[in-house]
């Protein structure tokens, strides 16, 4: 039997449909509630905290002074000019962005501690505050951390040989500004947290909505000065994060400072408000973009300049640096850059804190390089496809400008694939047929690489003092033949317990439910870096796949002996040790192997008769890739865009499970689109945030999603074991570029193009504002 | 904060309980009742996360108070399955792939559940106007609204729209 590659229905699923998951606010009931009190200001001196008049019996306050002694958020880079600036748990003396956590109130009901923290009397001096990149880079500007006098904490930049040749000698300079807005990864489960101290142990148990258990159980440790293995953090179901939950946030390390000192359970769980605000935001960045191009079409050179508006703080434990420094590195894509010059810089401002989300700097990128290569294609008079079929990278491996190796993959292929399934001229008929009737529409897409399941090498080459990467796996089979896998990784959503069972199930003959995986618990798994950055089947995958091969080398050692054959002749299956025609379950080999050793003779391998293993997966990388397109409808009076049509072509390498690769892709896809036409975190320009309510900030629903088609290309590549590439990320990616080249097509006539994501129906009628059409 | 006592239906099972008069049915539903099932994804209105049936309506239950629901009939994710035999629209959602973290899950369940129960037949357009009430980061809805028009089709409740 072969799993892998099967649409199984995942095992995760009957318990959530029965409403029987278990998700950190379920776990949180009971425990003694805390009710953060935020600050209002995007900057300010803090005079004073007053306690409300009344406190209810047992209900507290807690501020920064009550803290004091414990460290600071504090992440690293050894590189880029970076700035390193502390964020405390709660600050004692200024606040930084509106949002910021400034005191908490614990009372026995959620209610009761909201109450309170209304009551909290808050005197902070307000000071002059900078919200967006302009504000904080004008001269003069207000500084937020005397560490970093012109409000940049991160800086790269380069500038090949050759980039000042091929710019003077260019048929072509095509010159491109991007501006993505900011937005929120929106989790529909917010972050939570819930601190259980046990008096027998003096342990602390924290449950948390998070996707690096092991990670934060290390940093809050450290922050609180407290012994590591006091503290158990268990990520349980976990509602979504999509990168919004990599990070440690303060809200942590004071839930467990809280347990630890009044040895008790405190909870608190976010809501949607605090989500909005001081969770995580992203994808605040503009970039210019030059390109030069040779008469032929042909890109000679490429110089971008990245601004990234990190926020007030940098985020723990990949850095601010993560999206401009990703935007740095991996600006020219899947396309041939002879000569690349980068300037990417972070500027801190009083706003969230920036962490990675789907796709960290990618949809932005591509959204620049594809523009810019629609761009050209209009300005040198050449085909679009034609244009990009001249530059994209055909032949692997290939170097880039920035010493990654992409592997193989299949950009051309995919490219072609979109292009055949969209059929070109009877779209271009049906849009010059509509364009006599006042009606708009366009065709845009997207080609693009997504480096996925990198491990140690791709992020140390950040430079990060915490450098993640490895995924380890422990594999056991029970007495009674059970198999038992306990993964570093913590999946959210991902499916991970199914694929991975299936991926296991193969290697050793049995079917996936006899396969547990076992995740989100710093005591039941050993040290792994969590979900995210499209990992999980690359690097879990990987470990799994080493692991149960090393599982099944032992069932073969101990089955030849018990059969009377040779090892290498033993074939696992069906749940069963077959040698020829001999065989014996695995079940009965486990509990013979477990409980009597005896049978197996003093020479047989190495006496571990527990059948457990561990492996350890590191690989440098892989680059999935993916043409995006879409087909939309603009109404030029109103500004509105409608998505007719919306095509993936994905090559991920092998599909572990197709059903929930799909799964992925379509939601990947959703929040694209909402990047590209409807979500927006605003802030005024004292720094007061605008869209704190999910009335304000627009998730798209199903009305405004279309169905997605997915065309799937298998490149299988040596650069995973699994031959799987990661593809978690990829449908968010692609969307942003493939619409706004869309939006641009239909607009054509106008004269304009989309540049400032997302495209609102507002941004879009000031684009037309006094333009008519040219025939 | 004074108290109320008061009984509630949920599932055809009665519970009697003490409230405050503020306590949302959502809150009272997961605190109270030991039935957290209902999510809250946003506690106001607009992520339909929380979703229960009152009285055959769809109901957000982050908007109502639990005193309200006295003497009503409530019905929650938890009463879908009949054991481990998941109702035909539960299953669907299972071969279908119309969850993946399974947070906004049980809310959608109970808008498709009422959406089934309707006398009126369900096309395209319905389905779309009324699974657009809830919102999912996770699937792009798409394996959500297959999964609840596969398991219409399967009660005989499915219409193909009129071509445009
Ligand atoms: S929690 Fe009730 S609508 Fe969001
Ligand atoms: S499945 Fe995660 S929000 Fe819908």
């Amino acid at each position: 039997m072969n799993w892998t590659g099967k649409r199984l229905p995942r095992l995760e699923d009957p318990a959530l449909l029965r409403g029987e998951g278990s998700y950190t606010a379920d776990i949180a009931i009971g425990a003694r509630a805390v009710r953060l009190v935020r600050s209002p200001f995007a900057s300010g001196r803090i005079i004073s905290i007053t306690p409300p008049a009344e406190m209810s019996a047992g209900a507290l306050l807690v501020t920064g002074r009550d803290l004091a002694g414990l460290g600071t958020i504090r992440p690293t880079l050894a590189r880029f000019n970076y700035v390193a600036i502390g964020q405390p748990i709660l600050p004692v003396e200024r606040v930084h962005f509106v949002g910021q956590a400034v005191a908490a109130v614990i009372a026995d009901t959620p209610e009761r501690a909201e109450d309170l923290a209304e009551q909290v009397m808050l005197d902070i001096d307000p000071e002059d505050a900078v919200a967006d990149l302009d504000a904080a880079m004008a001269p003069g500007a207000p500084v937020l951390h005397p560490e970093a006098p012109g409000n940049v904490l991160v800086e790269g930049q380069l500038r090949q040989s050759g980039c000042d040749a091929a710019f003077a000698g260019a048929a072509h300079v095509v010159e491109l500004g991007i501006r993505s807005r900011r937005q929120n990864a929106t989790p529909m489960e917010g972050r939570g947290g819930c601190a259980t101290f046990d008096r027998a142990t003096g342990r602390v148990r924290l449950t948390a909505s998070c996707q690096m258990p092991h990670m934060l159980r290390t940093g809050i440790a450290e922050l609180l000065g407290m012994p590591e293995a006091d503290l158990q953090v268990v990520a349980p179901d976990v509602g979504g994060g999509f990168g919004q939950k990599m990070a440690l946030f303060p809200e942590y390390p004071l839930l467990v400072w809280l347990a630890r000192k009044y040895r008790g359970s405190f909870a608190w769980i976010e809501d949607r408000n605090e989500n909005l605000i001081a969770s995580a935001h992203s994808r605040d960045q503009r970039h210019v973009i030059r390109g030069a191009f040779d008469a032929d079409g042909t890109l000679r050179g490429l110089e971008v300049d990245i601004l990234s508006n990190v926020g007030a703080f940098s985020c723990y434990p990949v850095t601010c640096g993560v999206e401009p420094l990703m935007a740095f590195a991996e600006y020219p894509g899947p396309y041939k850059v002879p000569a690349y010059a980068a300037r990417a810089r972070g500027i801190t401002t009083n706003t969230c804190v920036m962490a990675p989300y789907r796709g960290v700097s990618r949809p932005a990128i591509t959204f620049g390089m594809e523009r810019l290569m629609d761009r050209a294609a209009a300005q040198l008079g050449i085909d679009r496809v034609a244009l990009r079929r001249r530059n994209l990278v055909d032949s692997f491996p290939c170097r880039t400008a920035m010493g990654m190796t992409l592997d193989d993959a299949s950009y051309i292929e995919a490219m072609d694939r979109a292009i055949d399934a969209a059929d070109l001229p009877a779209f271009r008929a049906r849009q010059a047929a509509a364009r006599v009737e006042g009606r708009y529409l366009g065709l845009g897409f997207a080609v693009f690489n997504e480096r996925t399941g990198y491990g140690t090498p791709a992020f140390a080459a950040r430079s990060m003092g915490i450098v993640p990467g490895y995924e380890v796996v422990d594999i056991a089979m029970t007495p009674l033949g059970e198999i038992e896998a306990r993964i570093g990784a913590s999946p959210h959503g991902q499916g991970l317990r199914t694929a991975l069972a299936q991926l296991i199930a193969d290697r050793l003959g049995v079917t996936p439910d006899a396969v547990r995986i076992i995740h989100g618990d710093t005591d039941r798994t050993p040290y792994g870096w969590g979900t995210f950055a499209s990992r999980g089947m690359v690097i879990a995958g990987g470990a799994c796949q080493i692991a149960a091969d090393k599982l099944a080398d032992r069932l073969r050692v101990l089955a030849a002996r018990m059969l009377q054959a040779d090892p290498a002749g033993i074939v696992l299956r069906d749940g069963q040790a077959f040698a020829g025609e001999a065989s014996m379950p695995l079940a009965e080999l486990a509990r013979l192997a477990h409980q009597r050793s005896d049978l197996f003779g003093s020479d047989v391998a190495d006496r571990r008769f527990n059948l457990a293993d561990t492996a350890s997966y590191d690989p440098g990388g892989t680059f999935s890739n993916a043409c995006h397109l879409a087909e939309v409808e603009v109404d030029v009076e109103t500004g509105l865009v409608r998505i007719a049509r919306y095509l993936v072509v994905e090559d991920a390498g092998r599909l572990i499970n197709p059903m929930i690769a799909d799964g992925q892709v379509h939601g990947g896809v959703a929040q694209g689109i909402a990047n590209a036409l409807f979500e927006e975190i605003i802030y005024a320009e004292d720094g007061n945030i605008l869209t704190g309510s999910l009335a304000d900030y627009l998730p798209p629903t199903a009305a405004e999603i279309p169905d997605i088609e997915i065309i799937h290309l298998e490149t299988i590549s040596d650069a995973s074991i699994t031959g799987a590439k990661g593809l978690g990320e990829g449908g968010a990616i692609g969307a942003p570029a493939a619409i706004g080249n869309a939006i641009s097509d239909a607009l054509a006539p106008f004269g304009v193009d989309i540049t400032e994501l997302p495209a609102t129906p507002a941004r879009i009628r000031a684009l037309l504002r006094g333009r008519e059409p040219t025939p | 904060m004074t108290t109320q006592r008061i009984t509630l239906t949920v599932n055809g099972m009665t519970h009697a309980i003490e409230v405050e008069p503020r306590r949302t049915l959502a809150d009272t539903l997961r605190d109270q009742c030991g039935l957290t099932g209902t999510h809250l994804g946003c506690e106001h209105g607009v992520c339909g996360a929380c979703t229960v049936i009152v009285d055959n309506q769809p109901v957000r239950s982050c908007l109502m108070f639990g005193i309200q629901a006295e003497g009503r009939s409530i019905r929650t994710v938890e009463g879908l399955a009949d054991g481990a035999t998941l109702s035909p629209l539960q299953q669907s959602f299972w071969d279908h792939h119309g969850l993946q973290c399974g947070f906004c899950t049980p809310g959608f369940l109970m808008l498709a559940t009422w959406l089934l129960e309707r006398e009126t037949p369900i096309d395209e357009a319905e389905l779309r106007h009324v699974l657009s009430s809830n919102l999912c980061r996770c699937t792009g809805y798409q394996n959500i609204l297959k999964a609840v028009r596969e398991a219409a089709k399967g009660l005989g409740k499915w219409v193909e729209s009129a071509p445009a």
